[in-house]
């Protein structure tokens, strides 16, 4: 379990995120939503130890992350940005790099390594991609093989910051199948999405953000019958049921 | 490797044995094995063949693992010392120093280092105050290298006695190099060979981006500074005695890259044979294209690497409008 305990957090002395208290429960899945400019991407970036708070803690399993090593972070926290640099690099090489906090030095991966490496391969469906470079890949592609790289890190907590903006709808789906089975195995998922309907439908968790505080931090239905997201947002919201007793989340002006 | 270690002693064989007075493989042995010192043969090969073919192996494979550093840390494929302005840095300091310490000889790599890592280290907070896209890069390296230049011609057109030869330190050449002048700049190209090569793994991940590196558990600001302060050491050691080459370590790390793919791990080994390779071929071509004239290996460089810069300016401009 991971808990932001007070956080203030920003860049350049701008206090984005204010004094925000929440902690994230293992084998779950959490969405943050908010407008544009709220503070989700800074929450998880503070969360994951790329950018120090201006104040308070975060505690993973009861210990200040700030206490920690890099890479001893990095075995127990995984985060993946939103935009990234397209490197040239061939994809089995790019998901061994999720080992990298394992590797002593001269870092030379070990048979154990290998072994995580071809796995998270076989899990996405990537093992005919092994030789390719990710400059080859489509967008999708590229993100199958950057969630595979955080499979094979191997960490109890995992951010992903948009993992579905620009993907097709088939990939999009695919990225969810991979966040549900890492909930399955146990992790803390917690990424920031646009998409209020997949927030909806696929997390355990919903926080609500609106001007760098937390709005409200419930279950989906709780949060959606709050109408909390109807004020944040200016739209409305309303349920549609599609069958099975499954329902879907429709958004107007 | 085998067949670029191959290469690299043919190339080494070639560089001692023809000049303007070719020497047989014979004199040659003959003349290393000790025999023989009273010879013109010997004298041409001690004092002037071995130390401009070691001279050539150290500004090779120093510029191009310079080079390959720098187009892995910016994530540029535009990117080396001749380029982005860190080979005009460390020729104005050696310039300097020359004038100011001319007696000193041992001063030019250091001043080169200095030169070489202030203006990397300009050039990556320009490009990174502008958003650290490709091309602003190296529009930022092409403005800074030409202000470093313009300093550099003040300084030898006002002070022409320098040691230096203004027109083999502008274009780059190795010809009337010493061992003593290539000694210290060698055992640093050394040294920071294999620091690079110790440390490759983490430039792989670093050349994934600050925020991917970080997450990984990778000290970016470390290694970062640790890589800026190697592909300096490395190219102001060479422009210290060789003056400003270009292209060399534009084009060989990309050649690398086609032969051995991505992986800095063995492309540094790479780079380092075949960038020695590369430049031990401009300079017999220096030596032989215009017998008995000799122009400076700089030019040769240019020749050939001219035509590849603007291949992969085209390639990157392709692949910027296709993205």
């Amino acid at each position: 379990m991971i808990r932001l305990d007070s956080v203030s957090s920003g860049y350049g002395g701008v206090k984005i995120l204010k004094n925000i208290s929440l902690s994230f429960e293992s084998g779950s899945i959490i969405s943050i939503i908010g407008k544009n400019g709220c503070g989700k991407t800074t929450l998880l970036k503070t969360a994951s130890k790329l950018i120090e708070p201006y104040s308070g803690d975060i505690l993973l399993n009861g210990k200040s992350i700030f206490n920690m090593s890099g890479k001893e972070t990095a075995r127990q926290i995984s985060y993946l940005p939103q935009s990234r640099d397209i490197p040239n690099i061939k994809v089995y090489d790019l998901v061994m790099h999720g080992r990298f906090p394992y590797l002593g030095f001269p870092r030379i991966p070990a048979k154990h390594d290998k072994i995580i490496v071809k796995e998270a391969l076989g899990r996405l469906g990537l093992i005919n991609y092994k030789d390719k470079n990710i400059m080859e890949l489509s967008g999708g592609e590229r993100q199958k093989v950057y969630m595979a790289m955080v499979l094979a890190q191997d960490t109890d907590v995992v951010f992903l910051d948009e993992p579905t903006t620009y993907l097709d709808i088939n990939h999009q789906l695919e990225i969810l199948e991979i966040v549900k089975y890492l909930k399955k195995i146990g992790k803390a998922i917690i990424m920031v999405i646009h998409d209020l309907n997949i927030a909806l439908t696929y997390s355990d968790k919903v926080c609500l953000m609106d001007k760098g505080e937390i709005v409200i931090y419930d279950s989906p239905q709780d949060v959606y019958e709050s109408r909390e997201i109807e004020r944040v947002f200016d739209v409305r919201c309303q349920e549609a049921y599609i069958g099975r007793g499954q329902k879907q989340y429709v958004f107007s002006i | 490797m085998v067949f670029l270690f191959i290469l690299l002693v043919i190339l080494i064989c070639t560089s001692i044995s023809v000049g303007s007075s070719n020497i047989g493989i014979p004199e040659i042995i003959k003349c290393l094995s000790g025999n023989g010192e009273l010879t013109a043969e010997f004298q041409i090969i001690n004092y002037v063949r071995i130390p401009r073919t070691v001279a050539a192996i150290i500004a090779g494979c120093g510029l191009t693992v310079a080079g390959l550093i720098l187009q892995s840390l910016l994530n540029n494929a535009l990117a080396s010392p001749g380029i982005i302005g860190v080979n005009t840095g460390a020729g104005l300091f050696t310039a300097l120093s020359t004038v100011f310490f001319s007696s000193n000889i041992n001063l030019m790599p250091i001043a080169a280092f200095l030169g070489a890592f202030s203006v990397t280290l300009l050039v990556y907070f320009i490009a990174r105050k502008a958003g650290l896209s490709r091309m602003t890069i190296v529009l930022a390296g092409t403005a800074v290298s030409s202000l470093m230049s313009a300093m550099t011609d003040t300084i030898l057109i006002l002070y022409p006695d320098t040691v230096i030869d203004r027109t083999s330190f502008l274009i780059g050449g190795l010809s009337g190099v010493t061992m003593d002048r290539i000694m210290v700049p060698g055992i640093i190209v050394f040294v920071s060979l294999i620091a690079a090569h110790t440390f490759s793994y983490d430039l792989n991940v670093l050349s994934l981006g600050d925020e991917t590196g970080k997450s990984l558990g990778l000290n970016v600001s470390t290694s970062r500074f640790l890589f800026i302060i190697l592909s300096s050491l490395l190219s102001g050691s060479v422009v210290s005695f060789a003056g400003l080459l270009g292209f060399i370590g534009l084009v060989v790390p990309h050649i690398s890259r086609i032969l051995v793919g991505y992986d800095n791990r063995l492309l540094i080994p790479v780079c380092a044979l075949l960038g020695s390779s590369f430049a031990l071929f401009c300079d017999i071509l220096a030596r032989t294209l215009f017998s008995p004239y000799e122009v400076p290996v700089g030019i040769i460089m240019s020749f050939l690497g001219s035509p590849f810069f603007i291949y992969l300016l085209l390639k990157q401009r392709r692949r910027l409008t296709d993205d």
